[in-house]
């Protein structure tokens, strides 16, 4: 008995051996095998999901290096969360190497995946939806790396978050590519994050489709280098339905693409349809703040050639009659607020593309004290912009 | 298959070192070091040898009590905890900060609900100080009350707070453990920090030893249990939120990203949360623009999760499935009598 008990036991500190599959199916006790077996994984393990319902009450978590859980698909695994009791998400990694793969969580009661601190993690082919649609009792992020190095996060949904679909955080080498998201509040966003490429994804029926943010007051900061790039940005029609008090919670619904300060944003090569505020918009970081870190200005965005087609016919915005009486019915492809901190490093656009302007002076001015006219910016006819995105090692993990 | 047989193997070892420790001294009660100090998981808390009588949770030798002046809230629980030194080791201070243990050191923690003969032992939770660091395991107790085993994936189970609610009482799992006892992604402990253990104690383990010295700043923590209405509330508020929330809420901590310091030394009041706009908090924001809003706690976002029990809202978000009504009553009237 004793030595039973001994040898059980000793499992979990034995790494150095051969990398091992583990698999576990859905039904009776589902919960405590799944856990023991995030817990009790050597790095280098695969964790196999088996085909079905895991019906859970608490939050699951993954603390190894170099651990694959994968699914058979994101429709077939499914972690149902609908019952969850406990913990701020449905799954938390904390550990480094990590690819996710092929499955789906539903109805968390807080964020979905989240994973912090956990560098180089692929999230590949998985589902976070909340079932009930769009309810500001959802969860706030579906896809949710922070504080992490190197992110690949592709073939991916994301339905019904309260706050973002795909957020991400304070992190650096990222790549987001061939998601759908939809019915968020945010479709995409990255947030102080650097080095972020954002492409071939679809954005549609969110408040907002892509938003790019550089926050104040957080521990990681200077946001920029972020390129938007073949996405396909379209009806973005979903009243904000973000808890109020979050940052999201004033986007305006028909919203394409967001750039809130930031250093560096190189959008081109985008489809934008049926997005009734802004297919772009491009502003100074609003509330006041004490960070003598930050700068609130957008810095450095280029408005490359995209495809702009109808939008800015029904802004949410205050003399939404006038404006569109003035411009014609509709609004202009590109909003600015009119704030650039250098004439060197205000907004940029290329040859064609057209928009207004707020023509503020000074950031956090009020909006009252817009005085809106044409975008009347020089075209830009070269730029540069370094290459971004996910380091190669994580592409060439999936092989 | 092959990592089984490797490990009958190791096991055999372990059993064997195990049999010949106890050999030479059968019939003191000891703490089993290999236990606390070896690479296993044991399966059992009987195991450590950490009590006399588990189930009247009398230490064994070597085995120390303590407490602490502003405890962590758990749903109510009655706390039971122990340092465990190695023989001819002794803890080391580190300013008010937490205490240094030796490697070998354990600290435990049992959890129990009702009074007297109606107190039922749920949990023990154990962190051993390893030559790679500290491990934190947790241990449910049988309904008989005679032992406790390891509950790797953790658990839940029915209860009735002192209060008289009923909950779901959850056991962590071992990662969840971390959750808490994180700092820059290695294991810690919280709870033994100078400032938050009495004079009376350290002067005592000084005497016998056991720590090598009075450190300054010790001691300064507001004992919790003393709180009247009459006291100030900025430094209960401060121990309460220090004691209850830094641990995550702090850089390096769980909740490093949240840019939320709730740490007793930390005197930035936009780190505190005072006027500070939420990052992540989704609905658990409660609609509230600023985390502390001086004079507001009903416009305060860290009171408005301390006083909910909500998935997605409450906070802390493990170890809680009630409201602290007198926590929350603490940190209102800091609030309240904020400028």
């Amino acid at each position: 008995m004793k030595r039973f008990a001994l040898a059980a036991v000793l499992l979990a500190t034995a790494a150095p051996l051969a990398a091992e599959t583990h698999r576990v199916e859905p039904g009776e006790g589902a919960q405590a095998r799944l856990l023991e077996a995030l817990i009790l994984a050597a790095p280098g393990d695969v964790i196999e999901l088996g085909e079905g319902r895991f019906t859970l009450t608490d939050g699951l978590s993954l603390d190894v290096d170099g651990v694959t859980l994968r699914g058979a698909g994101m429709d077939k695994s499914i972690l149902d969360f609908t019952g969850q009791q406990g913990a701020g998400e449905g799954l938390l990694v904390t550990s480094d190497n990590v690819t996710l793969q092929g499955f789906a969580v539903e109805n968390p009661k807080g964020d979905g995946i989240k994973s912090k601190g956990a560098d180089n993690i692929i999230y590949d082919s998985l589902r976070v939806e909340w079932t009930g649609g769009p309810k500001s009792t959802n969860g706030a992020y579906g896809i949710y790396p922070v504080e992490s190095k190197g992110v690949l996060v592709q073939r991916s949904k994301v339905v019904g978050a309260s706050d973002a679909g795909i957020y991400v955080g304070q992190s650096r080498d990222i790549t987001v590519r061939g998601n759908l998201v939809e019915y968020n509040v945010a479709g995409i966003e990255i947030e102080n994050s650097r080095n972020a490429l954002v492409e071939n994804n679809i954005a549609t029926h969110n408040t907002g489709g892509l938003l790019v943010f550089d926050l104040p007051g957080l521990p990681v900061m200077g946001g920029g280098n972020v390129i938007l790039r073949k996405n396909v940005v379209f009806d973005n029609d979903t009243p904000n339905f973000a808890p109020p008090g979050n940052i999201v919670a004033s986007v305006r619904r028909g919203t394409g693409v967001l750039v809130m300060a930031n250093d560096g944003v190189l959008i081109e090569d985008n489809a934008f349809e049926g997005n009734a505020t802004a297919h772009v918009m491009v502003i100074a970081y609003t509330q006041p703040f004490t960070d003598t870190r930050y700068n609130p200005h957008a810095r450095n965005v280029i408005v490359g050639k995209n495809a702009f087609g109808r939008g800015g016919d029904d802004p949410q915005l205050d003399g939404k009659e006038m404006l569109l009486a003035a411009f014609g019915g509709a609004l202009p492809p590109v909003l600015w607020d009119g704030l650039a901190e250098t004439p060197d490093n205000a907004l940029k656009v290329v040859a064609g593309v057209t928009g207004w302007s707020l023509n503020l002076s000074k950031v956090g001015q009020s909006l009252s004290e817009a005085q809106p006219g044409p975008l009347t910016l020089a075209p830009t006819e070269l730029y540069m912009f370094p290459a971004v995105g996910a380091p190669a090692e994580l592409e060439a993990r999936l092989k | 298959m092959k990592r089984g047989a490797a490990l009958l193997a190791l096991s055999l070892l372990a059993l064997g070192g195990a049999m010949a420790a106890r050999a030479t001294a059968p019939e003191v009660l000891r703490v089993n070091d290999a236990a606390v100090a070896g690479e296993g998981m044991p399966r059992t808390l009987s195991e450590y040898g950490f009590f006399a009588d588990g189930a009247r949770q009398v230490p064994a030798d070597g085995v120390t009590p303590y407490a602490l002046n502003t405890p962590l809230w758990s749903d109510g629980a009655e706390k039971l905890r122990f340092i465990y030194l190695p023989q001819g080791t002794q803890l080391t201070a580190d300013g008010e900060g937490l205490l240094q243990f030796p490697v070998g050191a354990a600290i435990i923690k049992t959890f129990a609900f009702g009074e007297g003969a109606d107190r039922r032992l749920i949990e023990t939770r154990v962190l051993l100080h390893r030559a790679d660091g500290w491990m934190a395991l947790p241990y449910r107790w049988n309904a008989e009350q005679t032992e406790a085993t390891l509950a790797v994936a953790g658990g839940r189970i029915d209860l009735v707070t002192p209060v008289g609610e009923a909950i779901s009482y959850a056991i962590p799992n071992k990662n969840q453990c971390k959750t808490c006892h994180s700092k820059d992604g290695a294991v810690i402990p919280i709870g033994p920090k100078a400032r938050n253990l009495s004079v009376r104690w350290m002067a005592d383990m000084l005497d016998r030893g056991a720590l090598d010295r009075l450190p300054p700043g010790g001691a300064t923590m507001p004992v919790w249990a003393g709180y009247t209405g009459e006291s100030p509330a900025e430094p209960f508020a401060r121990a309460y939120l220090d004691v209850n929330c830094a641990h995550c809420h702090q850089p390096g901590g769980g909740a490093s990203n949240s840019g939320l310091d709730l740490r007793w030394e930390q005197d930035d009041p936009h780190a505190i949360g005072i006027m500070k706009r939420p990052v992540a908090a989704g609905r658990g924001a409660g609609g509230h623009d600023f985390s502390v809003l001086p004079g507001e706690p009903d416009k305060s976002i860290l009171l408005y999760r301390m006083d909910s029990a909500e998935g997605g809202i409450a906070m802390p978000e493990l170890g809680k499935a009630s409201v602290d009504k007198d926590g929350v009553a603490v940190v209102r009237r800091w609030i309240a009598e904020m400028k």
